[in-house]
């Protein structure tokens, strides 16, 4: 990216109570960029997005804005505007002062305000609601005049926090485009929280995935998805086949009761690694010495696709498929090298996997 | 199935008729009597208004009715503003001393006027402060600030937590935030405890009784020792006065909400 980060995390850390909150976030943000903080609930995002807010003060850790600390700097006092989760318009004001709050404040004549607000509200698609009262408003307008009553401010940051969760689904993708285009149109930094790892992929430049107060991978959708770094976010972006491997050598994998070609190398002789296959990369076959042998134990028609549970010797893989077979049939399953994501063991991937072992009724088969 | 249903309206409206009946008529026949020519308080001897002139004469009368006003007014603002100032402060507390500063607040208001009373009169005497003015309106203040508090928590608990914080962001400090964001919401909450404050120091005999001075008199306290001797219809004609005031009252504050919540919409 070019030049200095807008926005600097270093060893950010929270403790509330003997819950550690962050464990030392350290992250980059580029002027310009949308960065999606993704994670499960209580994973630290929302804590993070506060504290470059300002609504939070960091235990320890600085944070840095245009290469100035800007630790213990109040909230209206920082160069950034904030979307809550709700909205939090003032109910008693009517549209066109709520979008006008912040001008008002810096004492901006009414002619240029009233200018103002008018384009915020084109910008958000509500020309004409001025004199409107927010509470007779639907969830998607209010939520549109909260992003006009920040952005006018022209803040350098605009920070999201989960501001599309109350919505509904429909509403919630015209939004996610809509979100962007702003974005793009306004050219300024988005720093947006979510739980849901569509959305992330969908509109962000920067993925954070994050887990339990740490950061687990940083990357543009892509990677995160396709070169998972480890099984946490493997299973968190999208569904995976998650299962326990052997490397026997360099590019060569035991997984699944057989043994495989693959692209990855660098491993010590026989150790013992993570290996994520996505289910729309299972390819099926006749069953044969080659692949991996199941019984079809269920099939989900799921519009574009089939979702198959397949039953290999107790490991029960997911599978998609745009051709569906029959329950109790016996399948064949192999996977192309390029697919066959490895990854190292760790302490933290196998707390994360038994914490998803359960939530998950055992989908992904550990030992 | 009709008669049924005729009878179901006849027993309904006619049960509401006597429960404002007996709320009322008590009321309208003081009124009634406000305008009598005679000082019999069975026998109507035609209509004046000599007893309200008389009324508007008695210096006695006017002075307390002064006193009053001014002590429930200087009492009520007070107390919603000390009680706003706790209100916020038990909100932003932890549970558990939440919970106690709540029953502490209720405490006051369940405890009997007379012990109220009777411990001001005996802290007064033992601070060694005359009783006057300034006793009245200690005592009128702590025993109406928690109206505001209980008036207020509500409000309180309806705020949304980020609208505070919203203000923040969009450039206000902290004070501003308040003014601009806290206080408009939660204003109608203050303005019923402090009516309510308002009422009640006009209306309180016994505490007052107890901690008031022999030269100052409010109105109930006034009323009582006036109706020892013997009940004048002067009583008759102020109390018709008093009750037609918080009538207009009330109606001027119901007239006043509709209109806000339809300037609301058309304001721009």
């Amino acid at each position: 990216m070019n030049g200095e980060p807008i926005i600097k995390l270093e060893n950010i850390e929270i403790t509330y109570g003997n819950i550690k909150v962050l464990k030392g976030i350290n992250l980059d943000i580029y002027d310009k960029e949308f960065v999606t903080l993704l994670g499960p609930s209580g994973c630290g995002k929302t804590t993070t997005l506060r504290i470059i807010g300002g609504f939070v003060e960091p235990q320890a850790g600085n944070i840095c804005f245009d290469g100035k600390k800007i630790n213990g700097v109040p909230p209206h006092k920082r160069q950034v505007n904030t979307i809550f989760q709700r909205y939090a318009l003032f109910p008693h004001l009517n549209v066109y002062e709520n979008v006008a709050f912040g001008l008002k404040l810096k004492k901006v004549n009414s002619g240029e305000i009233r200018t103002r607000v008018a384009e915020m509200l084109e910008l958000v698609d509500l020309n004409g609601f001025q004199p409107r009262d927010v509470n007779s408003l639907s969830g998607g307008q209010q939520q549109r005049v909260a992003i006009a009553r920040a952005l006018i401010n022209h803040p350098r940051v605009l920070l999201l926090d989960e501001p599309l969760g109350a919505l509904d689904l429909q509403l919630r993708k015209e939004m996610q485009t809509e979100l962007k285009k702003i974005q793009q149109r306004l050219n300024i930094t988005f720093v947006y929280v979510t739980h849901d790892q569509e959305e992330a992929l969908t509109m962000s430049d920067k993925i954070v995935v994050m887990n339990n107060g740490e950061i687990q991978q940083i990357g543009v959708p892509e990677s995160i998805y396709n070169e998972p770094s480890n099984a946490f976010v493997a299973r968190f972006i999208g569904d995976s086949n998650i299962l326990d491997g052997i490397m026997h050598r360099d590019y060569f994998i035991e997984f699944g009761g057989n043994y495989f070609d693959c692209i990855d190398g660098g491993f010590e002789k026989t150790e013992r690694v993570d290996v994520v296959i996505r289910p729309e990369d299972i390819i099926i076959e006749e069953p044969s010495d080659k692949n991996i042998i199941g019984i079809v134990e269920a099939v989900i028609f799921k519009g574009v696709h089939y979702e198959m549970i397949i039953d290999s010797f107790g490991v029960k893989w997911t599978v998609h498929s745009t051709s569906a077979l029959t329950v109790g049939e016996a399948a064949g399953m192999n996977v192309s090298p390029g697919n066959i994501h490895i990854m190292k063991k760790t302490a933290e991937t196998d707390i994360s996997r038994i914490i998803i072992n359960e939530t998950d009724g055992g989908e992904i088969i550990t030992e | 199935m009709n008669v049924q249903k005729l009878l179901k309206k006849i027993f309904s409206s006619g049960y509401t008729g006597f429960i404002f009946l007996f709320l009322y008529a008590p009321i309208f026949i003081l009124i009634i009597f406000s305008f009598n020519a005679s000082k019999s308080k069975s026998v109507w001897a035609g209509f004046t208004l000599e007893w309200y002139g008389r009324l508007f004469q008695n210096e006695f009368i006017i002075s307390a009715f002064r006193n009053t006003i001014i002590l429930a007014l200087v009492s009520s603002v007070l107390a919603a503003i000390l009680g706003t100032a706790a209100a916020i402060g038990i909100y932003s507390l932890k549970k558990r001393p939440k919970a106690v500063m709540m029953n502490l607040t209720y405490l006051p208001i369940l405890n009997p006027e007379i012990i109220t009373g009777v411990s001001f009169m005996l802290l007064f005497a033992f601070i060694k402060l005359s009783p006057g003015f300034l006793t009245l309106l200690i005592a009128h203040i702590s025993f109406s600030t928690p109206y505001v508090i209980l008036n207020l928590m509500p409000k309180l608990r309806q705020l949304d937590r980020y609208q505070y914080e919203a203000a923040l962001d969009l450039g206000c400090n902290p004070f501003q935030a308040f003014r601009k964001v806290i206080f408009p919401e939660i204003f109608p909450g203050i303005l019923s405890g402090f009516l309510m404050a308002f009422t009640y120091s006009i209306d309180d005999f016994v505490i007052s009784y107890f901690v008031t001075g022999p030269e100052m008199q409010t109105l109930p306290i006034a009323i009582y020792s006036m109706i020892r001797k013997q009940i004048s219809p002067e009583i008759n004609a102020l109390s018709a006065i008093m009750f037609t005031v918080v009538l207009v009252m009330l109606i001027l504050v119901n007239i006043k909400d509709i209109r806000e919540t339809k300037k609301r919409e058309i304001k721009y």
